[in-house]
């Protein structure tokens, strides 16, 4: 986060965002602001147009109506689907991450660790290969993963390593905003864990922006400073992340909250 | 040195017909006007198979005219299946002059090597490309490659030679390499060697490349700035022979291995053959004391 930045403005605006597929509802009439260093959590069960809404926020679907407005490192506000394709691209690998459920997604499996961390760098101009590689080893070593693994394929990764190193290969540019799709999706417990303890750290340590869709709530009060809870596309709650999982107010929200199942 | 021939009836000058050709010069007018770019075209069916030229006989029919006089290399030589049979294509349906002698040609057509001898200003380079995209390999999507071709978005070129030094400790790839054209469009080469890379930089010679498969013209014009990638880390170079050529004694040529016998003795030679001949022709030799090998065996381990 750079200094000049006025914490008291928000990184990102949202506001009257709808998606219709056709005739179906994707998500509707969503607005909210999110500010530098803030953890937003969206819940709710399939189908109630968390990914759809996170789509939108992360420039890969136009939305029907509304407009969601980033704020740049100097200060000035960009509507992200107003701006021309390659700005929008260009800030998608600098300013932004995008954390995928499954890292196939988010990866190149092809091509080695170190590679892939270094992607984005080589596509914002880094043409030095010793400094590229001293980057990626300081990102292995930042997300716990053994330097010697550096020239291996992500293919030949477990889970949550894969998982970390997508995280690493994101952060490598310093971005601001981080969208996250079920990043503990398929992952068991303990490595879940640790993951959930790494991702603490980095946002805390960076000071970076989240926006994580998860259906887990344990995951989403763990990381989550604020949240809003989804059903049938409609925010139907939103607070505090306390607030909202221990005093739910809308009848889905108690319903959710109550379904959970404790060991 | 040229033969002159008599076309054959039945057949439109050089085989297409004439709205064919109109088609594919626009399409070369069109890549001649932004270097580097892939511009799509008609691709028509040609007597031989994919794979075999069909992109660059397309080109050399649509630009050749009666005064022309045709060389056609295949990795440098005159002689192989490939080259012969194209070369007797044109005399047939065109009854083109043909030549073997790069300083005699007016439009050369190629497959995997440019030439030797330096190429002049009314002299024409058609390659035979078979993958046009170089980023097919990293993004095998075509909407999107255009689209980051569009956007000038080439960071995974070098994602590609990141892998080579992570992997074998300098740049592995030794065909194909990547260039910048005009400093805007990355593009491929076709399979050239790295060797010949430097000689496509501000070459006085017009470039033509065309891939009949995949249906896609793209152009160098003359005196155009041709990079190939690198790191600032690791700088492009070519590659360089401990050997001379056998028969020539040449150099600065890019060589191919030949093996003589079942006792492992082989030698290096020239893979252009007219550059071979020229220079022995001019007294020059090289090491190669022997029996001359017959010229066709060479040129098919090329």
């Amino acid at each position: 986060m750079s200094p000049e930045l006025d914490q008291s403005q928000p990184l990102l605006t949202v506001n009257g965002l709808s998606h219709y597929y056709g005739s179906q509802l994707g998500c509707s009439n969503v607005g909210f602001d999110l500010y530098p260093g803030e953890v937003l959590g969206i819940v709710g069960e399939s189908g109630s147009g968390k990914s759809t809404l996170l789509k939108c926020l992360s420039a890969v679907l136009p939305p029907s109506e509304g407009e969601v407005i980033y704020r740049d490192r100097t200060g000035l506000p960009h509507d992200i689907y107003q701006i021309s394709e390659s700005a929008r691209r260009m800030l998608r690998r600098t300013d932004w991450g995008v954390v995928e459920q499954n890292p196939r997604d988010g990866l190149r499996l092809g091509v080695s660790a170190g590679a892939n961390i270094g992607e984005r760098m080589m596509a914002v101009g880094a043409r030095h290969y010793g400094g590229i590689r001293s980057e990626a080893e300081s990102w292995l070593d930042k997300v716990e993963i053994d330097l010697g693994r550096i020239d291996d394929l992500p293919t030949t990764f477990s889970g949550g390593m894969q998982q970390r190193l997508q995280i690493a290969r994101n952060l490598v540019t310093r971005p601001r905003l981080i969208f996250m799709d079920e990043p503990t999706g398929g992952l068991d417990v303990s490595v879940q864990a640790r993951l959930l303890d790494l991702l603490r750290g980095l946002v805390a340590e960076l000071g970076l922006s989240v926006i994580i869709v998860t259906h887990d709530l344990a995951v989403a009060r763990l990381l989550s400073h604020r949240l809003m809870v989804m059903q049938r596309g409609q925010v139907v709650e939103s607070g505090l992340t306390d607030q909202v999982l221990d005093d739910p107010q809308h009848p889905y929200t108690q319903l959710l909250v109550s379904s959970v199942l404790l060991p | 040195m040229s033969e002159q021939h008599e076309a054959m009836e039945g057949y439109n000058f050089a085989y297409l017909d004439e709205q064919t050709k109109r088609m594919i010069r626009r399409a070369i007018l069109k890549a001649v006007a932004i270097p580097g770019y892939q511009v799509p075209f008609g691709g028509r069916e040609m007597p031989l198979p994919y794979g075999w030229g069909t992109g660059g006989i397309q080109i050399t029919a649509a630009v050749i005219g009666h005064d022309d006089v045709l060389k056609v290399i295949d990795q440098g030589a005159d002689d192989t299946t490939n080259a012969v049979n194209i070369r007797r294509f044109f005399s047939r349906t065109a009854g083109m002059a043909t030549t073997t002698k790069t300083v005699a040609a007016s439009i050369i057509q190629t497959r995997h090597r440019i030439p030797e001898q330096p190429l002049r200003e009314d002299q024409v380079l058609v390659y035979q490309v078979p993958i046009p995209e170089p980023l097919r390999f990293m993004e095998p999507r075509e909407v999107e490659t255009r689209k980051m071709h569009a956007l000038r978005e080439y960071g995974v070129m070098h994602v590609k030679l990141y892998e080579d030094i992570a992997r074998f400790g300098h740049i592995a790839t030794t065909y194909s390499y990547p260039v910048l054209v005009n400093d805007r469009y990355v593009m491929s080469p076709s399979p050239i060697p790295k060797f010949d890379n430097p000689k496509m930089d501000m070459m006085p010679a017009l470039q033509l490349f065309g891939a009949g498969r995949e249906k896609r013209i793209y152009a160098i014009p003359p005196y155009t700035k041709v990079k190939s990638l690198d790191f600032d880390d690791y700088p492009f170079e070519v590659q360089q022979w401990e050997e001379n050529c056998a028969l020539c004694g040449a150099d600065n040529s890019y060589l191919d291995e030949v093996v003589l016998d079942d006792e492992g003795n082989r030698m290096f030679v020239c893979s252009d053959s007219d550059y071979c001949e020229e220079r022995r022709a001019l007294g020059e030799h090289g090491g190669f004391t022997g029996e001359q090998p017959d010229l066709e065996e060479q040129n098919h381990v090329a």
